[in-house]
């Protein structure tokens, strides 16, 4: 259930923010959906992200198929909400969900990282028609999105900019000079997301460098903290339904997605080696996708 | 405490009053922002130095402080950007073509957003501030980041020149630019097209080629050459990238060609012409001259070119040594 270290209840207790059951199960099976084919595209690159996609699906899936205002196939439309991430390598995962809403054509996938081809392990938004920045360099995001936001406010747009970014990234100080400014000019049109997988390349993250106490530094830099379950579909949708329906808002947001890293698959999400890059041989492959098939979330 | 100041006495935020030179990014600015330009100007705790207090003062709407955070600036104007907005970010040359190298590679060229990027206080003008705030660099980084277009403007008219070329510029721009003290070489409204060098002069014996601060000695160098019955032609290199090659070869026709910055002599406008130079061929004998691989030493900015030879004497010193 979604908490909020002060007042969580005021913004997910509503039933009216509740997705139906049938939102529900759609939202499951696009996040089902996201792992198959970062699975497909890993086994064409023959090395990829798997676990920080898999930690990553339930919000690809929620944000792009309830909370963000989209219109499908136009994906040069002004209006539209804007996502971007520091975590750039998890695009594996959010490219097929780009393509499934006909942003560019599903062909594309199939000669992902191929030469020539826009897909990457990184996203390109000069190259891929749905992706709203660029990143691979960890640390970026959260400015960029500060500048997104802020020029929303200036051009009186009134598009929500979503910035993800990974647990491993707030050890970049650039995340930190971004927490201050968008503080400072009252961004309340920006929700960052942390997706709180707890790994990074060279292991957990709090072995490497610490990152808590994660809520109290936000809020000391003036933002909203959320902590939510980063797998519950249903208490995401509710959570940013209802950050989406409080208007006027002048602090920025931080939901804080508590995930797993490599969820779906066993071996992944309990096996450090495979905290980062891999491969799975097309028999392991296989078994993984069996898995993820019979994920009860 | 109550006997009033000199008026020799001056504060910070006094600059501008001081140094009425500095309004020429401003004015620049806010006249784009009356033709309903979409301008937003952002500066990192530097608005007195850059000038961009005026703009603040009279457009506080399009006025973005992000405070000693380089690195978010940049990467927030590529935001800024990339909704349609049109950024000016500055910051002095040194901490944005230094610090933010990587913000400028990746969140500006890459991703292909017409940011503008100003590095102003470039080269060695900040004197006996000292290395942590020269940059000598700046132009050999800006001109290797692909898809970054670099002008360095020789006084506040052509850079108002510029930036008004400039305003639908696809690409986004680095403007290297001085302190505000520039002496005048342009009067208003030059004419200005990017990569398109300006000729001032056709030399047989020697061409100077000259970008942004050096522009000024240069010319007052060649006068003095001139007047001593050497042929000296002088070419306002504006435009570092694009490079304007034909205007390379031009003074290639001279016996010498002399490029003169303030900046290293190795990757930037020297750098850059002899690159020309060495593909094409040409029989012209090459000088490069400005700060020679080193740290500049501390000292007041005009005792600086002396020293280092890139005031009008200095530079015909050099030119005279390079006809020899």
């Amino acid at each position: 259930m979604a908490q909020n270290t002060r007042d969580w209840s005021v913004l997910t207790r509503a039933k009216e923010f509740r997705p139906s059951d049938d939102v529900v199960a759609q939202l499951k099976d696009r996040a089902q959906f996201s792992r198959l084919e970062t699975i497909r595209l890993i086994e064409i690159a023959k090395v990829g992200h798997y676990t920080s996609a898999f930690s990553a699906a339930e919000l690809f899936a929620v944000l792009y198929y309830d909370t963000m205002n989209l219109r499908r196939g136009e994906s040069a439309w002004s209006e539209r909400d804007r996502f971007m991430m520091g975590k750039g390598h998890a695009a594996c995962g959010l490219f097929p969900i780009l393509a499934d809403l006909d942003f560019f054509s599903k062909d594309i996938l199939d000669g992902y990282t191929r030469l020539g081809n826009p897909l990457g392990d990184h996203p390109d938004m000069t190259k891929v028609p749905g992706i709203d920045f660029s990143s691979g360099s960890i640390g970026h995001a959260l400015s960029a999105g500060a500048g997104m936001a802020l020029s929303a406010k200036m051009l009186g747009s009134d598009f929500t900019t979503y910035a993800m970014i990974g647990d491993g990234e707030l050890q970049e100080g650039q995340v930190w000079e971004a927490a201050l400014f968008a503080a400072d000019k009252n961004l309340g049109n920006l929700v960052g997301i942390i997706d709180r997988n707890g790994y990074q390349l060279d292991g957990a993250v709090d072995d490497v460098i610490g990152v808590e106490p994660i809520i109290e530094k936000w809020e000391a830099f003036g933002w909203d903290v959320y902590v939510v379950d980063g797998h519950d579909v249903a208490d995401l949708a509710t959570l940013f339904r209802a950050l989406k329906a409080e208007k006027g808002r002048t602090k920025p947001v931080m939901v804080l997605a508590q995930t797993v890293k490599g969820k779906g698959v066993s071996y992944m999400e309990t096996e450090p080696g495979w905290q980062h890059l891999g491969y799975l041989d097309p028999g392991d492959a296989e078994r993984a996708i069996k898995e993820i098939k019979a994920m009860a979330i | 405490m109550n006997q009033p100041l000199s008026e020799k006495s001056w504060q910070y935020r006094q600059l501008n009053a001081v140094t009425p030179g500095l309004d020429a990014l401003s004015d620049v600015l806010l006249e784009l922002v009356a033709q309903g330009e979409p301008i937003v100007a952002g500066t990192a705790d530097l608005q007195y130095s850059n000038g961009l207090s005026k703009f603040h003062e009279e457009c506080p709407d399009r006025f973005v402080q992000f405070g000693i955070s380089e690195q978010n600036m940049v990467s927030a104007a590529a935001g800024m950007a990339a909704v349609g907005m049109k950024p000016y970010v500055a910051t002095f040359a040194s901490f944005m073509m230094l610090l933010c190298c990587e913000q400028i590679r990746m969140d500006v060229a890459y991703s292909k957003l017409p940011v503008r990027l100003i590095g102003h206080h470039a080269g060695i003008s900040l004197g006996f501030y000292g290395t942590s705030h020269h940059a000598t660099e700046d132009i050999a980084i800006a001109r290797s980041i692909a898809g970054l277009t670099v002008i360095a403007p020789a006084d506040g008219e052509q850079l108002k020149a510029a930036i008004r070329a400039a305003n639908d510029w696809p690409e986004p721009i680095y403007f290297r630019i001085m302190r505000g003290r520039d002496p005048d070489v342009y009067g208003a409204k030059p004419e200005f097209q990017i990569g398109k060098a300006i000729k001032h002069g056709q030399g047989s014996d020697l061409t100077i080629i000259a970008t942004g601060s050096t522009l000024h000695p240069s010319l007052e160098a060649a006068k003095v050459l001139r007047e001593k019955g050497h042929s000296v032609g002088v070419v306002d290199m504006h435009t570092l990238k694009p490079l304007d090659q034909d205007a390379v070869l031009e003074a290639a026709k001279s016996s010498v060609v002399l490029t003169v910055e303030e900046h290293n002599v190795l990757g930037g406008l020297g750098g850059a012409v002899a690159e020309v130079m060495a593909e094409i061929g040409t029989g012209a004998r090459l000088v490069r001259h400005g700060i020679y691989d080193e740290y500049s030493l501390i000292a007041p900015p005009t005792h600086l070119y002396a020293h280092y030879k890139l005031d009008a004497a200095g530079v015909l010193d050099v030119a005279e040594k390079a006809l020899s």
